[in-house]
């Protein structure tokens, strides 16, 4: 960002605070359904930051991260209702055992680039539910596990201001989400993250230069499966239940897909952003569909004209900012901050 | 032996159903590069317009033919209206917009047609032969045929012809092509209107073969129709027809002999485009890229 002046800067730190205090403060002033429905755009954000590390800054396209997710919702729902661990423990294991899983997947895509990668994922979510329902023995003999509310409520330490249910899962998942955030900063500003870069731009170049091709592909993958892992953990807590359905799943990994091009591909902010979005859409969409300001008659009773308002809107979002929201922000900024200038000097 | 053939033919019977509406991704993917995933949803869209037709009441092969002939223009009109705009964006901008069509189609066509299943007849008597023990059953011949006509059609249209000529022209090189007098953009149009007459086909009958047509009829046919494809490789029809068989038979013979993978049958064909994707990266008969460094 060369074009920004100090000032600039300070601006956006301010403007960071700014969002962080409203972010902070939200769960007192809101409904607990409000504040689930943001936690739960704070986790499929996290979701949406591990696939930009793979997909924004590495160039792997992946359409089957809604198993990663998956896999961390079991991990955590299972270890609690059957093996009596206690939540927040549950979580670096269904990160560690995600990344595991991503590790021994990405070994074999390695060969396999683009939208052929694309594909091999996609048997990923549509494969995923399967194996739930053949190996978990859940609610009745389904794949569904339930997780009692009292295992999911806040530790004694939470202060009483953020020990609702509701409250302290939005804070668990926005703290998490702030570290993972930092963490994808620090990473893609330093040596990994200019490797990720040139192998996604050139292969051939960066592999001259001696970064290992390998070893930057898989942990990009392996790293973006452990954020949707964590994210599925977190859905536990929000959700009450892990479960995974064929057509579920695989709308979930085009979920966040969406979130990482809707936020903009390979930025920091982008994918939390776009996590945001598309949560926000869809709930807007089917509160729309379910309460319409216009035509009540012909909305009434067609809650599925929901996800057809929610594809055609992402058809529109992508004739209008085909770089995302980050993409538009910065091109409009930099068009403020020409316009600034020249007012400056004819002043 | 009187059982294995059994599942072949049945399996046979599938893999033409996934190769048809891979022919379909391939022909979108070859002209214009785009990996449809809208495609089975233009497909079940159009079924139910044959099945419209079918109440109202036309023969059902008439059905098909006119559905081929809306889905036809409904394809060109996509291309002009809705991908036209974004041709030229990052392959992910066009893998959003062409999921965010498969969200509205699949959608609009529950809005339309309801979400209870609808039976939609065959075109053709529905009869089984025994010989041998082993079940042969009309409909596969039927599709067997269907698709051998599809695949000679297509080979005639695109290597015997000028219109063909002018379509591989624009696929290879839209430049040079554009620079001969041939209208890339109405080349485009023709492409993701054929593909979509194709899918209309593949739906009409597929669905007489399964349960009912309901608005999730084309998920899972468009996902093994995608295996079958990356299995064969993205740019080549040959490819779509190969992997779709073997996606197909693959699929029945696991049913039948390892029972140990009853209910995750669908693992067999992904590891199997992961051990191939593996060795040939661009697929069984897609070709490979040379890249100058």
């Amino acid at each position: 960002m060369h074009f920004l002046s100090n000032r600039a800067r300070l601006l956006g730190i301010l403007f960071g605070l700014a969002v962080l205090g409203y972010l902070v403060l939200f769960p007192q002033q809101h409904s607990a359904s409000e504040v689930r429905l943001w936690t739960t755009a704070i986790y499929i954000g996290i979701a949406a930051m591990g696939l930009n590390l793979l997909t924004g800054y590495n160039g792997q396209v992946s359409i089957g991260h809604g198993a990663f997710y998956g896999i961390g919702a079991y991990t955590s729902a299972l270890l609690v209702s059957e093996h009596g661990w206690s939540y927040l423990t549950t979580i670096p294991i269904a990160a560690a055992i995600s990344f595991i899983i991503g590790v021994a997947i990405g070994v074999p895509a390695l060969r396999v680039k683009g939208l052929y990668l694309a594909l091999v994922t996609l048997g990923l979510a549509v494969v995923f539910p399967d194996i739930t329902k053949k190996f978990v023995h859940g609610v009745g003999g389904t794949n569904l596990v339930r997780v009692s509310r009292l295992d999911l409520a806040a530790p004694s330490w939470v202060p009483a201001k953020a020990a609702a249910l509701d409250q302290w899962g939005y804070y668990l998942t926005l703290t998490i989400a702030l570290i993972l955030l930092l963490g994808i900063w620090l990473l893609v500003r330093g040596r990994f993250g200019r490797a990720l870069i040139a192998v996604r731009d050139h292969e051939a170049a960066a592999t001259t230069v001696g970064v290992n091709l390998a070893r930057t592909k898989v942990m990009a993958f392996a790293l973006s499966a452990a954020y949707a892992g964590i994210a599925g953990a977190l859905s536990v807590q929000v959700t009450g239940l892990a479960n995974a359905e064929k057509i579920g799943t695989f709308n979930l990994s085009i979920l966040f897909l969406v979130a990482v091009v809707i936020g903009g591909t390979a930025t920091v902010f982008g994918p939390l952003i776009g996590g945001f979005a598309v949560v926000m859409i869809q709930s807007a969409t089917s509160d729309f569909v379910a309460n319409p300001p216009i035509l009540p008659s012909f909305f009434s009773g067609k809650e599925v004209l929901s996800p057809a308002l929610f594809g055609v809107l992402l058809i529109v979002f992508m004739y209008f900012m085909p770089d995302g929201i980050m993409g538009a922000a910065r091109r409009s900024s930099r068009r403020l901050g020409r316009t600034l200038s020249r007012a400056g000097k004819a002043a | 032996m009187a059982l294995f053939l059994t599942q072949l033919m049945n399996g046979i019977g599938s893999g033409v159903v996934y190769a048809s509406l891979g022919l379909a991704i391939v022909l979108i993917f070859r002209t214009t590069g785009i990996l449809n995933f809208a495609q089975g949803e233009m497909a079940l869209f159009a079924t139910y317009i044959t099945w419209e037709l079918t109440q109202s009441p036309l023969p059902v092969w008439l059905a098909i033919l006119i559905s081929m002939g809306i889905a036809f223009i409904a394809g060109v009109l996509i291309e002009r209206v809705i991908v036209r705009p974004v041709e030229k964006s990052s392959p992910l901008v066009l893998v959003i917009v062409t999921i965010g069509m498969f969200l509205a189609f699949n959608a609009l066509a529950q809005l339309f047609f309801g979400v209870d299943a609808k039976a939609l007849p065959r075109a053709y008597p529905d009869h089984s032969w025994i010989i041998g023990g082993v079940v042969l059953r009309s409909d596969t011949f039927v599709l067997v045929g269907v698709l051998a006509i599809e695949c000679l059609a297509l080979w005639l249209l695109l290597q015997r012809t000028k219109l063909g000529l002018a379509l591989r022209a624009v696929a290879s090189n839209p430049d040079s092509a554009r620079l001969l007098g041939i209208s890339a953009a109405t080349m485009l149009m023709l492409g993701w209107g054929l593909a979509s007459a194709l899918g209309a086909l593949a739906g009409a009958l597929v669905v007489p073969t399964t349960t009912g047509l309901t608005a999730g009829s084309m998920q899972s046919v468009l996902i093994f129709s995608f295996a079958g494809v990356a299995l064969g490789g993205f740019d080549s029809p040959l490819g779509a027809v190969v992997g779709g068989l073997i996606i197909g038979v693959a699929g029945a013979l696991t049913q039948q002999y390892l029972p140990a993978l009853s209910g995750i049958e669908i693992i067999v064909p992904f590891g199997l485009i992961l051990l191939v994707l593996m060795f040939r990266p661009q697929g069984l008969f897609g070709q490979s890229k040379v890249e100058r460094v």
